[in-house]
């Protein structure tokens, strides 16, 4: 009888505990990219960019070179990296508030210009780290601190689907929307998440791939049941699939 | 269901294990638990307890915390 390990932590993954609450899904798309990082042999040449917002440590979680942006700037920086040293692999990773409020304007100029890095963007449909108030990613009728009796279109606009706006633009080389509520879904959210790498690695351009993930914590659910909700109300809404795909 | 199905077993690092119970709900053989100890972070960490563990790695797949490593069991 023989035992062989077929599952264990990805190099790239820094052996230390995360600071996120039990059952949040930050820290599957975190293993993800470290996953893909490792199969394409790039931990040395990598940079990434962290965001503000709850993933604001995960320079101590992927264990590559890392910056830290101010809230929403990312892609700007990762756009000097890249430009300087178009040689690195550069990668952003960013909430929902990051991206879609305050920053923007960064990622969708950066996504225009086409520059050649990698956005991981976290759809929760809440800001997270600063105690559950509304995204722009949050679901009509959805609860947060800013929006207590659910959101209304009328007064705060409908929810962004941020890959799709993105994939109207000419430049940018993938655009994908996965999930990592099931482990199905884990499954096809880590191609993505390589195939963004390699569309970069190819000098194909500017890739983005959107991750629904959970926020248990500020949902206000169990870590299952947030899965759960994210399946029935967030996928409805944001449907999963590729926008944009290298020629 | 299965035509051929591997033998497999689960590690859990319980000092990294959360008590999420995502494991436990993803397992299709239904061999994960939440265990009564208590790790030193306060939660009670989930558990391997029984056999009939397939080395699928779902549970692995979609721990937060990779608590989780999965052992295939070959019969030579
Ligand atoms: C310039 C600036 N404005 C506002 C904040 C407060 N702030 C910290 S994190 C955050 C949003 C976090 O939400 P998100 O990006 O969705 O990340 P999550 O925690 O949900 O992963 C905000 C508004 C800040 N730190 N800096
Ligand atoms: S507040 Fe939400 S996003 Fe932040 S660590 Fe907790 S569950 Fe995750
Ligand atoms: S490897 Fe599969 S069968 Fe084994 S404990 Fe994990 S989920 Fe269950
Ligand atoms: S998924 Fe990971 S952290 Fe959650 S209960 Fe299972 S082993 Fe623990
Ligand atoms: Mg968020």
């Amino acid at each position: 009888m023989k035992e062989v390990r077929i599952f264990e932590r990805p190099r790239s993954m820094a052996d230390v505990t995360t600071h996120y609450c039990p059952g949040c899904t930050h820290g599957i798309a975190h293993r993800l990219v470290a996953e893909v990082i490792d199969e394409l042999g790039i931990q040395e040449t990598t940079v990434g960019v962290a965001p503000v917002g709850c993933a604001v440590f995960i320079y101590n979680y992927i264990d590559t070179d890392m910056y830290e942006a101010a809230h929403g700037r990312g892609p700007a920086v990762a756009t000097a990296c890249k430009r300087i040293r178009p040689d690195l692999t550069v990668f952003t990773y960013q909430g929902d508030g990051d991206l879609a409020s305050i920053g923007l304007a960064e990622v969708a100029h950066a996504a225009n210009r086409g520059e050649n890095i990698t956005v991981i963007f976290i759809n929760n449909a809440i800001y997270g780290m600063t105690g559950g108030q509304m995204a722009p990613t949050t679901l009509l009728g959805q609860k947060a601190t800013t929006c207590p009796l659910g959101r209304e279109a009328k007064v705060n606009g409908y929810p962004m689907r941020v890959a799709e706006m993105l994939a109207t633009l000419a430049a940018p080389g993938y655009i994908a929307r996965v999930s990592v509520a099931k482990p199905k879904f884990i499954l096809e959210a880590k191609k993505a998440v390589r195939k963004a790498f390699e569309t970069q690695i190819a000098g194909k351009g500017f890739s983005l791939v959107e991750i629904l993930s959970t926020c248990p914590t500020n949902w206000g659910m169990l870590p299952v049941e947030a899965t759960d909700w994210l399946v029935e109300k967030m996928i409805p809404f944001y449907p999963l699939g590729e926008f944009k795909v290298p020629e | 269901m299965y035509l051929w199905m591997a033998k497999g077993r689960v590690k859990v690092f319980e000092g990294r294990c959360k008590s999420c119970g995502l494991c436990v709900a993803a397992c299709p053989m239904k061999v994960l638990r939440i265990s009564e100890r208590i790790n030193d972070k306060g939660y009670r960490p989930a558990e391997q307890f029984k056999e009939g563990c397939i080395a699928c790695k779902m549970c692995a797949v979609t721990c937060p915390d990779v608590a989780i490593e999965v052992f295939r069991i070959d019969e030579v």
